[in-house]
């Protein structure tokens, strides 16, 4: 066994560990609720150990695809030949960060549900099959496990948001699964068109991507399937005009459910733009990379125009997020080095800082069973830890320098000014829009009068706290020292066709 | 040469049904779960023989019968879908019925049948074998007979069958008359020798076969008798009709159209991609609006036939690697198919012999009463919609990625569109067993360990198929080779 095969292991165990923890909780009667807690909050710790690991032996000088696992599962049959499906497993500059981000997540997410007493065992094994689909497209290098897990990722979402979310929980569930199922109609049809056009037989991604390259994919097809893949993806990233189930979906949405899904599921969505789209079909990505830009502008700028007029903390948040997402892909369409980079960046980034404020509004939901921003007033006075933590995301969120959201914006601004300088202006709008609907918001709820009413609300638990400090370390982290992240990043985006430096 | 042993396992299988009836003759107070369990074990032993028949060379029976890969897979699959009905039917029918010998026999017969339209390379005995699995069928459906429901629906099948029989018959007798033989590879020949001519009998001797195989496959538009039989058939029944007839009734079709028709494809594969087209999507529409579970579950496997027929237009528009792929991607579908609706049955007879209900709305709060059976629908109604771990995923995939050519993706891809309408009307059921409290004054049940079982391996079943494919794929496609290569030129024998 070489030492690239031993950590090819880590990352399988990464990828067994919520498998398993949902194959042992299946096995726990229904009425050891802390026994089933127990086992949850080891596995989330396995799995956030285990990220860090990935993250930190990636090296951001070696081969592009390291810690490589391939099994053959099947070849040699009807139309598969050498290497038709295999469980290629693998990280790269781009992966890398996104694991840590799940590990993070999921383990701030597992431990927030602690006190979650509605059926748990069924919620677990529902989460952590959710976080093994996630894990499993970060890491895969087959097309065809690639879209497994991809499916998997939105497949336990109706059910979790249907059975433990909130205000108007059916609609939300149905309408969210419906809309991403709807995405994937669209890859699944470019995964068939590719592997018939590339005529391989094999959906080992890494020959797709070099087929993309030397023209076995011809122009013509990249241009005519580049849009439906990433419109397939661009559902699930929140693509302007198609992020409409993003809102109602958070809405809905358990605390933990909605910290995954904002956190990482969305990241799907542009990891998917990057891996099917930009690196498989790399002359359609060129073609089509203005296009993708205003829908980004526009997505950016809505998102952050609607998020000013919210009354509902989660649709706040929500709506905060579509521009936030829109970001990301202005970054990727920007097809230069340092907007690519800051697009994986401000995945990143906006990951961890929604985590923590989808877990933040569950705090104070869980007691005020509102979410109304006009209810509250004052908060500081009784609950100043969360009121700090707020700030903290909140300031994130809009890009105060020093902070996680700084490092994200300014790579893509910067990478947008050398792309197409008009939208630059407007990049940096939806930014300060940004700005205006945190500061709203943080004058209404933490000063203003305070409601008598709150007298009684109790600050963030010992659990909350440790997993809103997990979250806010890595805001900062990122914030102060990017270069761990943008080495990788950096590593891996040189080497893709077609971004220039 | 004349070679019975070709013939062994289905002996096995036609005298164990006499033995099943026999045994109640003799024994007339015997419980009828007992035959039931018989059934089960006569159909392994005949499943275990079939397996000694794996990878040997193809046999003919004087050209009429051909034992092959084709042929031996069919077999394995109507065992065990004949297994697993007769074990689900044990507890249903001890309740609803006095005698039941005969039922179990005729399961044991029409998997013979299944068997003999798999294996059939000549037009009449391809006939006999089809009627005979609708003779079965048909009493099959109306076997509770003091059931006014059951009786209209066999009426209603029995009516519409013996119409779709005669069309199936009239077709085949004008290719006897513009080909002058019945046996497959002579009808090849003789297609072939006609030269490019479109000739209007030809054309007319295709729609009419068409419509004829169409209907045994609840094919739209010839889909109406489907969930009118579906709704009154008891319940093991409406699964039988779901898994074994729609498999047997593909057997015929690829056997047919591969080796005999293959040749004049440029005449029929548009009416296939159009069938399967009409098919997939009226089935989902119609489904949607359905409060009934059994003709639910007509609807979406009236959807699933849509998917198959795919395949067929694929062995038209594409050469005869096009066709080996399609195939193989077909029968692994099917058994993904099968082990889903057998796995999605055995649940609803579970919760229909303790309920009594059979409606969606009925399901209400199963998650609470019974989490088990929950989670076998569950499981099976993903695996239809085509979500990972379950076999659907992987099934259609391979289905549709086969049948991926140059002028069919439009048709894939509506195909993909018509999943995802699917995956409406199963959440819909998913959302009255798991979002909603059950109705009041009900209570946990358990459910007896035969069904649990039966239900648990079947789910496994279709795990393992979602999760590692590998070996019911490779399986699949050495059951497609004997279709797309020549087997035996000369010894076609030639019906005077």
């Amino acid at each position: 066994m070489t030492f690239d095969e031993g950590q090819g292991y880590a990352v399988l165990a990464t990828l067994a560990a919520p498998l398993l923890a949902a194959l042992i909780i299946l096995f726990i009667p229904s009425e050891k609720k802390m026994a089933i807690r127990v086992v949850a909050a080891f596995f989330a710790a396995v799995m956030l150990g285990l990220s860090i690991y990935i993250f930190a032996a990636y090296q951001a000088g070696g081969d592009q695809i390291q810690m490589t696992l391939k099994w053959v599962w099947v070849e040699n049959t009807a139309f598969l030949g050498k290497d038709g499906i295999t469980l290629h497993l693998a990280v790269d500059g781009i992966s890398a960060p996104m694991a840590l981000l799940t590990g993070i997540v999921a383990f701030a997410g597992t431990i927030t549900s602690w006190k979650l007493n509605y059926r748990p065992k069924d919620f677990f094994i529902l989460y952590f099959v959710l976080i093994a689909g996630v894990y499993g497209t970060f890491f895969s290098f087959d097309l065809f496990f690639f879209f497994f897990f991809y499916e998997l990722a939105v497949m336990p979402l109706y059910l979790l948001i249907g059975v433990w979310g909130s205000t108007r929980k059916e609609y939300g569930a149905l309408k969210l699964t419906m809309m991403l199922v709807g995405g994937s109609v669209l890859i699944w049809v470019g995964i068939f068109a590719v592997f018939h056009e590339a005529n391989l037989g094999t959906f080992d991604m890494q020959r797709l991507f070099a087929a993309g390259n030397d023209g076995t994919l011809s122009p013509t097809f990249q241009k005519i399937f580049f849009p439906m893949i990433c419109i397939g993806c661009g559902v699930l990233a929140a693509l302007w005009p198609f992020h409409t189930w993003s809102p109602d979906g958070h809405m809905s949405a358990p605390t933990a459910v909605s910290m995954v899904h904002a956190g990482v599921l969305m990241k799907l969505g542009a990891f998917g733009i990057i891996r099917l789209g930009i690196q498989m079909l790399p002359v359609g990505a060129e073609f089509w990379m203005p296009g993708l830009m205003v829908l980004g502008i526009i997505g950016a700028v809505y998102g952050a125009t609607a998020a000013l007029t919210q009354r509902d903390f989660k649709l706040l948040t929500g709506y905060s997020s579509v521009s936030h997402m829109g970001y990301v892909l202005i970054g990727l369409a920007t097809m230069n080095q340092i907007g690519v980079t800051g697009a994986v960046l401000q995945m990143f980034s906006h990951g961890v800082m929604t985590a923590l404020v989808f877990l933040l509004i569950g705090a104070l939901y869980d007691q005020a069973h509102t979410r109304d921003l006009k209810d509250f007033g004052g908060i500081t006075r009784v609950m100043p830890v969360w009121v700090v933590f707020y700030t903290v995301a909140g300031l994130a969120n809009v890009g105060l320098p020093g902070l996680s959201g700084f490092t994200a914006e300014f790579h893509i601004f910067v990478g947008v000014f050398r792309a197409y300088p008009v939208f630059g202006g407007l990049a940096i709008f939806a930014a300060a829009l940004a700005a205006a609907y945190m500061l709203r918001m943080f004058a209404i709820v933490f000063f203003g009068p305070f409601n008598i009413r709150w007298k009684d609300l109790k600050d963030l638990t010992p659990l909350e706290t440790m997993a809103g400090g997990l979250l806010i370390g890595s805001i900062v982290l990122m914030g102060v020292w990017w270069a761990p992240f943008t080495d990788r990043i950096g590593h891996t985006v040189a080497a893709i066709p077609g971004v220039i430096g | 040469m004349r070679d019975y042993t070709i013939f062994i396992p289905e002996y096995i299988a036609a005298g164990w049904a006499i033995l099943v009836i026999a045994v109640e003759l003799f024994f007339p107070r015997v419980r009828r779960d007992y035959l039931a369990y018989l059934t089960a074990l006569g159909a392994l032993v005949w499943g275990i023989s079939a397996f000694f028949f794996i990878g040997k060379t193809p046999q003919s029976f004087q050209g009429l019968i051909q034992s092959d890969n084709f042929t031996t897979y069919f077999r394995l699959l109507a065992a065990g879908i004949v297994a697993a009905v007769s074990i689900m039917s044990a507890g249903y029918m001890r309740t609803k019925t006095k005698t039941a010998a005969e039922y179990y026999g005729l399961l044991l017969i029409a998997g013979c049948a299944t068997v003999y339209m798999a294996a059939a390379r000549e037009l009449i005995t391809a006939y006999i074998s089809l009627e005979l699995l609708s003779f079965c069928l048909y009493i099959l459906v109306g076997y509770l007979k003091r059931d006014a429901r059951s009786s209209e629906a066999a009426l209603k099948y029995i009516l519409l069958g013996a119409f779709s029989s005669a069309m199936f018959l009239y077709g085949m007798s004008l290719l006897y008359g513009i080909t002058g033989t019945t046996s497959y590879d002579g009808i090849a020949v003789a297609l072939a020798d006609r030269g490019d001519s479109t000739n209007a009998g030809v054309v007319v001797a295709f729609v009419l076969i068409l419509a004829g195989v169409g209907f045994k496959v609840s094919a739209a538009p010839f889909h109406m008798w489907a969930p009118d039989a579906y709704e009154g058939a008891p319940m093991p029944i409406t699964a039988f009709l779901s898994t074994l007839s729609k498999a047997a009734g593909f057997a015929l079709i690829l056997r047919l159209f591969s080796v005999a028709l293959v040749v004049d494809a440029v005449e029929w594969r548009w009416a296939f991609a159009t069938l399967a087209a009409i098919t997939m999507t009226a089935g989902n529409l119609l489904a949607i609006q359905q409060s009934n579970l059994q003709r639910l579950i007509a609807y979406s496997s009236i959807g699933q036939v849509g998917y198959m027929l795919i395949t067929i237009a694929a062995i038209g528009y594409g050469d005869s690697q096009v066709g080996l792929n399609a195939t193989s991607g077909l029968l692994i579908h099917i058994i993904g198919y099968v082990l889903s609706t057998l796995a999605l049955f055995t649940a609803l007879t579970a919760y229909h012999n303790k309920t009594g209900k059979d409606t969606v709305e009925g399901l209400r709060g199963l998650a609470e009463t019974q989490p088990f059976l929950a989670l076998v629908i569950t499981v099976s109604l993903f695996s239809f919609a085509g979500l990972p771990f379950f076999a659907g995923f992987a099934t259609k995939l391979f289905l549709f990625q086969g049948a991926t050519t140059d002028e069919l993706l439009w048709l894939v891809g509506l195909a993909v569109l018509n999943s995802f309408i699917s995956l409406y009307y199963y959440l819909m059921i998913i959302r009255q067993m798991f979002l909603f409290d059950p109705a009041p004054g009900t209570v946990k049940f358990k459910i007896s360990p035969v069904m649990w079982v039966l239900g648990a391996g079947l789910m496994l079943g279709v795990l393992f198929i979602g999760v590692y494919p590998g070996p019911a794929f490779k399986a699949a496609e050495n059951a497609a080779k004997p279709l797309f290569e020549q087997v035996e030129p000369s010894g076609a024998a030639r019906v005077p």
